[in-house]
């Protein structure tokens, strides 16, 4: 096993290639990741740094008080701050999770029925992804109108949970990896399919469900409702964080101090998804 | 036994109760939430709609007045069709590319890198650090620059000029790219069994690029489906990125694309059901790319 390793090490790559390519990534990753320590600098910055003429990229007197500012402008809303972080994390927890969860269930039954009516539904489902929304707006308004659901904490939750893409992602991750000779082997063994999709499938389609996981969260965590949320202890901590710090200039140290934070917890997400992605070991015993 | 085997196996594709169970939330859903707004959205681009008076009906009027009584729509479908065909096939390979490049690290270094790359779509509104870089007067960082090499004399106008504006939302658009379609391939990267490559390198592959060609992407052609969907959705899709690099309306609608020309059909003028109309044209041609893109990938497989 080992000297197979070393091998196919030796073969296949050359220190030049290496060096280059290490080179590249670290020079590419270095160019994408200068927004966010853009944002983080400048919500260190105090107000005359900020206003700095011409700007400046780093900070140079780095102070807290963009952040010490926050509870103070939270302080000044009718409904308490906590209410709209707890509105936030129960929001983006039920999202993803149901999102994820319905979308996996969805996209086993695409990739093992052979029934016309499924085909011709998934084939719909991928066409559907190429639909801008903007269009509807006013038809999803009428739905939700007719549903009952406007200023309800179902307006946000109803129409996040079918993924479309989620769906089309799964069933392509399942189709790569899912060896069919396995699924028929469970069901001649006797195992239905709920078994089948929760000991055999799930476990396999790991790596999609997390990248689906945290591409939800994200979408959900920013969520801001469009003319159907009324009543303000159902609105969400983006968009509260969007009016208090939307009062301008002299507040746009505490609206990037405000951005940072709401940023933490998509990427505390994304780092704990992804790390999860990449342990899980491909499934050489399963393969054929 | 053997008969009943048999039986068994001929049923185990069937739809049976279980399977409904499980994509029936999916399906209801997808129907009230997704599927009927896009057939109302549809219906509608048949008809003169404001949104205060009744729908009426118009026939084809709104799609012939896209090409004979809209002098924007021709300048919007040729941005458009510039930025789709520039940004969807690099923004394609190279998201592809670094999730390959990646793919042979350790965990924590593939978690740090994947996180760079993806830290422009975490963040949402990354895009302004370009309007930073790419400032019209001489403070802008590549204006100062240029300068101080004497390369130029007066400060360029990049986000202002007809000629350059464009492929500064081509840049920007890639550098963001690395979305959804980046993620499932390094999920699906993750996925290929290693022994694969070991066979290989014993078969006699020897170099990466040989590796690349002859197992990771044959393996990997159903995540390649999925990810070309999402850069052919994204780059015929650009909008945002565009109206906030060079504001809306643009220097002679030199950035001017399908989705901004809707948006502002739609949300200035209150004209919903033409707006419609170019959101169906929108999707024929997102539409047809998906079909082409799908027949290129079934025949690299052959």
């Amino acid at each position: 096993m080992r000297s197979s390793k070393q091998r196919y090490q030796r073969f296949t790559r050359s220190t030049f290639g290496n060096i280059m390519i290490a080179l590249i990534l670290i020079g590419a990753g270095l160019f994408t990741i200068l927004p966010l320590i853009y944002s983080i600098s400048t919500s260190l910055k105090p107000l005359d740094e900020i206003l700095a003429f011409p700007p400046r990229f780093f900070v140079t007197r780095p102070t807290g008080q963009n952040y010490a500012a926050l509870p103070g402008l939270l302080n000044s809303l009718r409904v308490s701050a906590e209410r709209y972080f707890i509105n936030s994390i129960m929001l983006s927890v039920v999202i993803t999770i149901g999102h994820v969860f319905i979308a996996a269930m969805a996209a086993y039954v695409f990739t093992q029925s052979k029934s016309r009516f499924m085909k011709i539904a998934f084939t719909i489902v991928q066409f559907t992804i190429l639909f801008n929304g903007y269009t509807l707006a006013i038809p999803q308004y009428m739905i939700f109108s007719g549903m009952k659901i406007i200023d309800t904490y179902l307006v946000y939750i109803l129409p996040a949970l079918p993924s479309t893409i989620g769906v089309f992602l799964i069933k392509q991750f399942m189709d790569a990896s899912l060896p069919p000779a396995l699924i028929e082997a469970a069901k001649i063994d006797g195992a239905g399919n709920f078994r089948i999709f929760f000991t055999v499938v799930m476990p396999i389609a790991k790596p999609a469900l997390l990248t689906l996981a945290l591409f939800a969260f994200r979408d959900a965590w920013a969520l801001v409702p469009s003319g159907t949320i009324f009543r303000d202890e159902l609105r969400t901590l983006p968009q509260v964080m969007g009016q208090i710090t939307g009062g301008g200039i002299a507040r746009s140290g505490s609206a990037m101090a405000a951005t940072v934070l709401l940023m933490i917890p998509p990427i505390a997400v994304y780092l704990l998804c992804q790390s999860n992605v990449l342990e899980t070991m491909s499934n050489a015993g399963i393969k054929e | 036994m053997l008969t009943q085997n048999k039986q068994k196996r001929s049923r185990l594709h069937r739809m049976d109760a279980a399977m409904s169970i499980m994509v029936s939330p999916f399906l209801i859903l997808f129907a009230v939430f997704t599927l009927l707004p896009i057939v109302v959205s549809v219906v509608l681009s048949f008809t003169r709609y404001d949104m205060i008076n009744m729908p009426e009906f118009l026939g084809l009027d709104n799609y012939a007045r896209m090409f004979y009584g809209d002098v924007n729509f021709p300048t919007a479908l040729k941005n458009t069709l510039l930025l789709a065909v520039v940004t969807g096939p690099l923004g394609f390979l190279l998201s592809f590319m670094l999730a390959f490049l990646i793919s042979e690290y350790s965990r924590g270094v593939r978690t740090v890198l994947s996180f760079l790359f993806y830290s422009p779509a975490l963040m949402g509104n990354a895009y302004f650090i370009w309007q930073i870089l790419f400032s019209g007067d001489s403070y802008g960082y590549i204006n100062s620059l240029l300068i101080s090499m004497n390369i130029i004399v007066e400060p360029i106008q990049w986000l202002r000029t007809e000629s350059t504006a464009i492929w500064i939302v081509v840049i920007v658009q890639l550098w963001m790219g690395m979305g959804i379609s980046f993620l499932s391939n390094v999920a699906g990267l993750q996925n290929i069994d290693k022994q694969l490559y070991e066979a290989a390198a014993i078969d006699g592959i020897r170099n990466r690029w040989a590796e690349l060609w002859y197992i990771t992407i044959p393996v990997m052609k159903d995540i390649l489906l999925f990810s070309s969907v999402m850069q052919i959705q994204s780059a015929f899709s650009i909008g945002a990125v565009a109206t906030a690099l060079t504001g809306f309306p643009s220097v002679n609608n030199s950035t001017l694309t399908i989705l901004t020309h809707m948006q502002d059909v739609g949300t200035m003028r209150f004209e919903l059901g033409y707006a419609s109309a170019i959101s169906v044209v929108l999707f024929v041609m997102m539409a047809f790319s998906r079909i082409l893109v799908g027949k290129l990938l079934n025949m690299s497989g052959k």
